[in-house]
């Protein structure tokens, strides 16, 4: 519990920015016709790929003698990239069908 | 970190925001997704450029081809998918993006020197990580058919939460201890798996969309535990971002089918100790035939098309919209009816019937076509049940009480398309189908659907 507060009192930003962006994520998604859920949740999806981010800085953080670190960043790079390219890449197919015609 | 690398996040972020939003509305969707591709590749390409380390060349080359690699194959499936087959796909996408997390921890784990905080996040990281990775790998299975069955744990609930809460307690221990053997570690991820699948394997197909929104928020929060790791905001706020909407997402979809969150985790219903009306006689049904069902439609002015899962599991979307064109072509009038739960996930007929160019506009959700039954001359159901169910206005005792539905009943005359008398997937007799109006079209959506075209093809 001591580690909990003196955590968040040494990082009172991330902590504003955490709470904060809970609520911003709450009201962008508010009143969504349901027509959108799917492309809304696969784009949501595409986003959480995000994570691609962490595994670069492992790649690069990593000492390239320690093959062990260097193989799962580069397994987690893959992994993460493809969530996000396929996820972008199928919500904008999907879009692609809303299309009006004239 | 630089200043420039800084404020390219904070250009992510803002993207990430705007594109969520975009992606709101029908009309400005289509941006918002290229907005959020756009900051993420930013994100991703500030992050690989801009630092102050010393990174050899080798590494460089090693991440670029992991990019090119994962990008390739990524687009590929994307490209690839049948719109059909696209629920499933975005599971398996989701896995992804947790199995990516999970390794992140492992590796990390290795490193850390005994911050407690630290081994916190990276804990919890690599436990939501494989959670998702497991979980939506079988919600990918249950979905694409290969895993047919409902399993069927015995005491699951009770199972999957003492499960949990050993997983928690394990956590915690090696948290406070500060152990850091491997071991351990292999441990943590093999039971974070195995839970993921004890979890995900009792839910019933029908309720995996849901299932999958929900394993889509829990991978937002692994990236945003990992963001607090780095300190890095464009991992923290995009996390967030997911975590939270994912959450919205997902009681939206479970409002939809009038069920509440811990119903479709639990599976209070659809289960096998049906209600006693179960097998009460509703009366008789009337079958009817193509060419019957034929004449019906051509001389009606109003039709209304209500698909459901059965069209979506036939892939009669072509040629419903042959059926819609040809009627058109006559001079009917017709429509199509589309519930918020139709299909496999919410907004998913609308997908499926947009990828078969049906006009948009004639697609109306539930509350604008609901009124115009009374007037309508022909509904025509297809593979849609509980959602037509009346059962739903006036049955107080059943599952699907509340639930809101089409109001099919109120046409001059329905003609039902469905492969057999089973019950939905609710498991609840559908009374519809023995009202006086109601004629049963029997046999697969998209062989009724093609019989009928050629029947109204030759009149």
């Amino acid at each position: 519990m001591n580690e909990l507060i003196e955590f968040i009192s040494n990082n009172l930003e991330i902590t504003y920015i955490l709470i904060l962006a809970i609520f911003v994520g709450i009201e962008v998604i508010k009143h969504i016709p349901s027509v959108l859920h799917t492309p809304l949740m696969s784009g949501a999806n595409a986003l959480s790929g995000v994570v691609v981010v962490g595994a670069i800085l492992v790649m690069l953080n990593s000492d390239p003698e320690d093959y062990l670190a260097l193989t799962l960043g580069f397994i987690a790079v893959i992994l993460g990239i493809l969530n996000v390219v396929g996820g972008f890449a199928v919500t904008g197919r999907m879009l692609q069908m809303f299309k009006k015609k004239n | 970190m630089s200043i420039s690398l800084s404020i390219i996040y904070l250009i992510a972020t803002i993207t990430f925001v705007i594109g969520l939003k975009k992606l709101g509305h029908p009309a400005t969707a289509k941006n918002g997704n290229l907005i959020a591709a756009i900051g993420m590749g930013l994100a991703i390409a500030g992050t690989i450029f801009i630092h102050d380390l010393q990174v050899p060349t080798i590494i460089y080359v090693l991440i670029g081809l992991a990019i090119a690699i994962g990008s390739a194959i990524g687009a590929w499936m994307a490209i690839k998918v049948k719109m059909t087959k696209m629920p499933e796909l975005v599971s398996l996408f989701n896995g992804f993006g947790g199995a990516s997390a999970a390794l992140i921890g492992l590796v990390e784990f290795s490193k850390n020197v005994g911050d407690k905080m630290q081994a916190t996040t990276i804990v919890s990281g690599i436990i939501i990580g494989a959670i998702t990775f497991s979980g939506s790998l079988i919600a990918w299975g249950k979905l694409n058919g290969s895993l047919k069955s409902v399993v069927k744990i015995p005491f699951h609930k009770i199972v999957n939460n003492l499960f949990l809460i050993g997983i928690i307690a394990f956590a915690v221990f090696m948290v406070t201890t500060g152990v850091n053997e491997q071991v351990f570690v292999g441990v943590l991820l093999a039971t974070g798996l195995i839970y993921g699948i004890l979890f995900v394997l009792p839910i019933g197909g029908a309720d995996m969309p849901v299932v999958i929104s929900l394993l889509n928020s829990l991978t937002g929060i692994a990236a945003a535990i990992t963001g607090i790791l780095y300190s890095n905001m464009v991992m923290l706020v995009g996390g967030i971002l997911v975590g939270s909407a994912g959450i919205i997402l997902t009681i939206a979809m479970c409002k939809g089918m009038n069920r509440t969150l811990g119903a479709v985790i639990f599976g209070s219903f659809g289960s096998t100790d049906t209600t006693a009306g179960e097998n009460k006689r509703l009366g008789t049904i009337k079958k009817t035939n193509p060419s019957d069902a034929a004449i019906m439609m051509n001389y009606a002015t109003n039709v209304i098309i209500v698909p459901g899962y059965g069209l979506a599991v036939a892939q009669a979307q072509h040629v419903i919209h042959e059926l819609e064109e040809l009627l058109t072509k006559k001079g009917v009038n017709v429509k199509y009816a589309i519930h918020p739960v139709a299909g496999r996930m919410p907004g998913h007929m609308n997908v499926l019937l947009a990828e078969s160019n049906v006009d948009y506009s004639l697609l109306l959700e539930m509350d604008d076509i609901n009124p115009q039954f009374k007037n309508t001359d022909v509904v025509l159901v297809v593979g849609a049940n509980d959602v037509v169910n009346p059962a739903a206005h006036n049955d107080p005792s059943s599952p699907i009480y509340g639930m809101p539905i089409l109001d099919v009943e109120n046409a001059k005359n329905i003609i039902v398309n469905k492969r057999t008398m089973n019950a939905g997937y609710a498991g609840i007799e559908n009374e519809l189908f023995y009202n006086s109006k109601t004629v049963m079209l029997f046999g697969d959506a998209k062989d009724a659907l093609t019989n009928l075209v050629s029947e109204l093809k030759n009149m």
